[in-house]
């Protein structure tokens, strides 16, 4: 885990393992509890939470492992997941609820059920997603704050 | 509803909690799958959940749930226990069904979200 003060944000950068669901979650907790601290609006961090703890479980789910990233702002907070691939064949069908290509081992873990990315999308203002096969996914997340909050950087 | 309240409807053992009577709960949700947890659950809510595994902490820490409730006699291992009482969210386990836990809770005034 990774934390740097500077200029362009308060950042934290978390790698994610693949199928390691004994961590998984670990990094949206740690993002959410400096959303508190920074003193977003509860609603705002309950979103970005959901967004990152999903965004999480894609990247333990679906791919080769990668980091998540937060930048937090006094008024939003980027999300980044990036993976090491395999990439989606097809963003619009992984944006239908009930679509998922998620093995049976992680149905059973009460994931997968194809929530990941609609619910993502329900609780992001933007949202934005790269994808090339076999190179891997970036997906970008922006939540902004309604009240406002301190700026850890100190700047 | 306070959860001292909830432990009385559903004859649950609590697993790990403090001052459950201090534990307001405005919701239920009933449900096995995280994934609908983290997409409909409202704020403040009690879990109730047949699913035993560690992200089912997780997703309550993520959704500020006020309390877990297992069904069917479920058991969290000592890791689960262990990450609960670090969040500090409260484990109960009951005997009941989850249609009956659901039921009962309802029949005393607690509304779904």
């Amino acid at each position: 885990m990774h934390q740097q003060p500077g200029s362009d944000g308060y950042v934290l950068e978390i790698p994610v393992k693949s199928m390691d669901f004994k961590a998984a979650g670990e990094g949206a907790s740690r993002i959410k509890q400096t959303l508190k601290k920074i003193g977003f609006a509860p609603e705002v961090v309950r979103r970005a939470a959901i967004a990152a703890y999903e965004a999480e479980m894609n990247i333990v789910i679906h791919t080769h492992g990668g980091v998540l990233e937060a930048r937090f702002y006094p008024d939003k907070v980027e999300l980044a997941a990036r993976d090491k691939g395999p990439g989606i064949p097809d963003i619009s069908l992984a944006m239908q609820e009930g679509f998922s290509t998620a093995p049976q081992r992680v149905r059973e873990m009460g994931f997968g059920a194809g929530m990941g990315l609609p619910n993502i999308k329900k609780c992001v203002d933007h949202l934005a997603i790269e994808t090339e096969i076999g190179k891997g996914t970036l997906v970008r997340m922006v939540i902004f704050n309604r009240s406002e909050g301190k700026d850890l950087t100190g700047s | 509803m306070n959860l001292a309240e909830i432990q009385k409807i559903l004859e649950a053992k609590v697993i790990w909690g403090e001052d459950l009577e201090k534990r307001e709960v405005l919701t239920g949700f009933g449900c096995d799958l995280m994934s609908d947890c983290l997409a409909y659950a409202k704020p403040k809510g009690l879990m109730l959940t047949g699913l035993c595994n560690s992200q089912v902490i997780r997703t309550a820490e993520i959704l500020d749930v006020q309390g877990i409730v297992f069904v069917r006699g479920k058991q969290p291992d000592q890791e689960m226990v262990d990450m609960a009482r670090q969040k500090g969210i409260p484990l109960l386990s009951t005997n009941k069904l989850m249609f009956d836990s659901c039921g009962l809770l309802f029949v005393a005034g607690l509304q779904g979200g």
